[in-house]
């Protein structure tokens, strides 16, 4: 699995861009992208997912269920 | 979070006497370029116009500043640049899911910039805008949650207009991890927002907190971001750099617990401390808009800024700006300076021509206090303990120079026998919209000036007027385009005399309200 940030919540605000671990975060087209390549649900770095602890609008960095789980996590 | 640098006020007329801003200016647009050399180094200012209590050392540093000196706004103008969109904590007064063209607050902006986008519009803005001498980073998140972008902005800014002054505002979470750089880029001025001492008070208007790659809630985050808070600021005060405090009044929840607030800040070398109003309403989606938590009256918020005053100079002049505010306190020209205006701009740094413009400004402030203390002699031995309000229509410089119709706001004016005292202001809708006074409009301005005995205006029509008087407010508009302190003194002494001879009774006057929501640009 992979985070993804909900498009028409995200303030933009870049605060989880900083955040990520995996660098995983970048602008795309006024709000937010996660990379689910790269994300790695900060399994390995944090006990909580940096983008779900630091975004100021609540749900917006949820579970992405469209993509396979991440494998460190299985 | 950047309820930090806030105000406002109208540009056409910056200061006192038009026509010799307007020559400077005429002179600069001539010239571009080529030297008005005018004296060396900065305008000494001999007297001591709003110094009150300050040391001459403190004044020094900010009788130019808008957002710290009451008089400087009506000469001097700030701009603040939004290139820290990322915040680390969450208060329960700042949402910042909406942003819209109508909603004039902390914590909104219309456009990030980038470092470098925002030097450009510094330049552009100063070079425009003579009267532009600070630049404050102030959100819409926290400056200092976006450090890298936030002292890049500050680089290029100090290479390329070095006579403007840097300042940042902040929540103070991240203080202390930057206290160094601040003072590396020369920052002189820190706002730090500081609602609480008591981190159980503080969990009522802190959620969270981002601390450490976790989010941490309740009181243990109120304590963790009090701490850094009051140690940030002991840190800037020990290194000399000023610290003013702002707090939201939030009634019911810190109203009382602010007095405690600010005997610790003082007690830690802030200079000034800046009580606001809290901003709730529900169209915003804060917390407390939703929850319907209200905001002080005018009253309520004069009570404490006077019962805080004894102990620390207070600010009563904040008009609770955007984050990417243009102008002088209480206008806001960012729509002239949106970035893609900026990056066809062909700036040309004009510094001699600011000098001279600033120069003639000093000039205008030093009549303009010599006039009030003029005015103020010949109330020597007056002994009363009477006290009035007085609201005023002004488009600034310091003189009576609006009308009523036209007035977004109302400065707020005690007069006693000790003199004029400018404690607040009270923005209003527009009352007159293509000429014609609307009866609802004009209940809203009374209602906001209700507290005032007087309202000094340019010029005011027939019906408003009667209204007014209805209402137990004198319109007063014999002191059209005179200096406000000076016309102010005047009407306080006739004021007493007319009480003494008995053709007037002194009566207490009500409460007042505080106008919620978005002040929009003049139309």
């Amino acid at each position: 699995m992979s985070y993804k940030i909900i498009a028409s919540q995200c303030t933009s605000c870049s605060a989880c861009e900083a955040e990520c671990p995996n660098v995983a975060i970048s602008e795309k087209g006024g709000t937010f992208v996660i990379n689910p390549k790269k994300c790695t649900e900060c399994i390995g770095y944090f006990d909580i997912p940096q983008c779900v602890a630091v975004c100021p609008v609540e749900n917006t960095c949820v579970i992405d269920n469209s993509v396979p789980r991440y494998k460190a996590a299985v | 979070m950047d309820e930090g640098f806030v105000e406002l006020q109208d540009l056409e007329v910056v200061s006192g006497d038009p026509k010799v801003l307007d020559d400077v200016l005429q002179k600069m647009a001539e010239h571009k370029g080529c030297g008005t050399k005018g004296g060396s180094g900065k305008a000494s200012c001999g007297s001591s116009a709003g110094q009150g209590d300050m040391p001459d050392e403190i004044w020094e540093k900010v009788k130019n500043h808008p957002c710290y000196s009451e008089e400087a706004h009506h000469h001097y103008a700030r701009m603040h640049v939004a290139v820290a969109p990322a915040c680390n904590i969450q208060c329960n007064y700042c949402n910042r899911k909406y942003d819209c063209a109508n909603e004039s607050r902390p914590g909104v902006v219309s456009e990030k910039l980038t470092p470098e986008q925002a030097a450009k519009k510094v330049l552009a803005v100063a070079s425009t805008i003579p009267q532009m001498t600070v630049l404050g980073i102030a959100g819409p998140g926290d400056p200092l949650a976006n450090p890298a972008k936030t002292f890049k902005t500050f680089e290029l800014i100090s290479q390329t207009a070095p006579d403007i002054k840097l300042c940042l505002s902040t929540n103070g979470l991240a203080l202390p991890d930057h206290v160094d750089t601040i003072q590396k880029f020369n920052v002189d001025h820190v706002t730090i927002t500081i609602n609480m001492v008591d981190p159980e008070i503080g969990a009522k208007i802190y959620p969270w907190i981002f601390y450490n790659h976790k989010r941490i809630e309740g009181v243990e985050a109120a304590r963790i971001l009090s701490e850094h808070q009051l140690r940030g600021l002991e840190m800037l005060t020990e290194r000399g750099i000023l610290c003013k405090i702002n707090s939201v009044m939030i009634p019911g929840i810190n109203d009382h617990h602010l007095v405690e607030v600010n005997k610790a800040v003082k007690s830690r070398g802030a200079f000034l401390h800046n009580i606001m109003p809290l901003i709730s309403a529900p169209e915003h989606g804060t917390v407390f808009g939703l929850t319907g938590q209200r905001g002080p009256t005018a009253q309520e918020l004069k009570a404490l800024q006077d019962s805080c005053e004894g102990e620390m100079n207070m600010m009563r002049h904040c008009r609770q700006c955007r984050a990417d505010a243009v102008g002088l306190l209480g206008e806001d020209r960012s729509a002239e300076f949106t970035t893609d205006k900026i990056m066809e701009m062909d700036v040309n740094y004009d510094s001699a021509g600011r000098k001279a413009y600033q120069e003639k400004v000093e000039e205008e402030r030093q009549a303009k206090v010599a006039a009030k203390q003029a005015e103020l002699e010949t109330m020597a031995g007056e002994i009363s303990d009477i006290k009035i309000l007085i609201a005023v229509a002004t488009k600034g410089g310091g003189r009576v120079n609006e009308h009523f119709g036209h007035a977004k706001e109302f400065q707020v004016y005690e007069l006693s026998t000790s003199g004029a005292k400018f404690v607040g202001h009270r923005r209003v809708d527009l009352y007159c919209q293509g000429g014609f006074g609307e009866d609802a409009g004009l209940e809203t301005i009374i209602r906001a000036i209700n507290d005032c005995a007087a309202v000094f205006v340019a010029k005011i029509g027939g019906c408003p007027k009667n209204d007014l008087i209805k209402a137990g407010i004198e319109p007063v508009d014999k002191y059209a385009l005179e200096y406000i302190e000076q016309s102010a003194i005047a009407y306080f002494k006739e004021y007493l005399e007319k009480v003494r001879s008995g053709a007037i009774q002194h009566v207490a006057r009500g409460d007042a309200d505080i106008r919620q929501g978005a002040l929009i640009a003049a139309e």
